[in-house]
């Protein structure tokens, strides 16, 4: 899900910066209320894990490939946004350094991988495993398959961008000038490939996490819910 | 939340590292994310905007690969290793001076069971 510059035209990519930007402020914000501290190395821990996963390219039929993301894990850990500015930033260093995702598409890829993807992953998570307790099954259920509706609400969200492309920007002559197929192949193309591998590789990597820290340091699942609790019972006092 | 565990998960993220030359046997590109060479022979024509945004920017390791590191499939392993480093070395030192500047300075009051 990594959109190379001119993949989109300006119309798409100028108005994601234009949503992303308020979103990142409103993601600072957040984390000046909740990050605390001590738990910045997890986030940039949770980063560089999203980072390596993603180097694991795996191949899927008719010679297309996929990564697993982490997003929904590290929302897990230490909230949605807190994972919003952690694949940001991936992001902007794969762009950057790798050429891996397009200058012009950071917003569009933090759109859709920071946003779309942890929040949709981190709220199944929720669902599925409010009041249950740390060590129950439902905390790493809820992790495998929000992780996994999360990187296919992504993949669709992505297919879509990609597909609003022709309607956008038509064919002069018979050529695009920006991505060239519509939603009717995009979509079903991104969708099928993480329906049926890449959401599944997600998921495994998700829950297998949460299961370790279930076994070894339940703390660290703890993290979001004291800050919950916290808050409820009047605030830290600082 | 505890120090061990923390090393603990920095040698499994040191393991995965090690391990990313897996990640090249799988050939192919993702789908939508095709060079202009791929463009080129799968519709006749490169688009123009494409063809404009691939020269838009210049990356230091294109591809997670090091140029002098491709001649073979140890160098480019090699080569995806040092990016995998550089790569989480620079989101680290990102993500800590980040964080310095946003976290909440709390006063540790010890009060964590860690």
């Amino acid at each position: 899900m990594h959109i190379p510059d001119g993949y989109l035209g300006p119309i798409t990519w100028g108005a994601l910066w234009l949503v992303m930007i308020p979103v990142w402020i409103i993601a600072a914000r957040k984390l000046k209320k909740d990050l605390k501290t001590k738990n910045v190395p997890l986030l940039a821990m949770g980063a560089a894990f999203s980072f390596v996963i993603m180097m694991f390219n795996i191949p899927v039929l008719g010679g297309s490939t996929g990564h697993a993301v982490g997003g929904t894990l590290i929302a897990i850990v230490l909230g949605p946004w807190a994972a919003l500015i952690a694949i940001s930033i991936v992001l902007i260093i794969q762009a950057f350094f790798f050429g891996d995702g397009g200058i012009t598409a950071i917003a569009a890829e933090s759109f859709v991988l920071g946003l779309i993807l942890p929040f949709v992953g981190y709220y199944v998570y929720r669902l599925i495993s409010t009041n249950a307790d740390i060590s129950s099954s439902r905390q790493w259920i809820g992790a495998g398959i929000g992780s996994y509706i999360g990187i296919n609400t992504a993949a669709v969200v992505a297919g879509i961008l990609l597909g609003l492309q022709p309607i956008l920007h038509p064919a002069v002559e018979g050529k695009f000038q920006y991505f060239m197929y519509p939603i009717s192949i995009s979509v079903p193309a991104m969708a099928i490939e993480h329906l049926v591998l890449f959401g599944f590789v997600e998921a495994i990597v998700t829950l297998s996490v949460v299961r370790y820290l279930q076994q070894t340091d339940p703390s660290l699942l703890r993290i979001q819910t004291k800050a919950v609790s916290i808050e409820k019972a009047g605030g830290v006092s600082a | 939340m505890n120090g061990k565990t923390m090393k603990k998960l920095w040698i499994g993220i040191a393991i995965l590292i090690a391990l990313t030359p897996l990640g090249l046997l799988a050939s192919g590109m993702a789908w939508g994310e095709w060079s202009s060479e791929e463009l080129q022979e799968m519709l006749g024509y490169v688009p123009d905007g494409i063809n404009k945004g691939e020269n838009l920017w210049q990356s230091l390791f294109p591809g997670y690969s090091i140029s002098g590191l491709e001649d073979s499939f140890l160098q480019s392993g090699i080569g995806y290793i040092l990016s995998a480093v550089i790569g989480i070395g620079l989101i680290y030192l990102v993500t800590i001076a980040l964080g310095k500047f946003i976290a909440k300075r709390e006063e540790e009051k010890g009060n964590e069971n860690s």
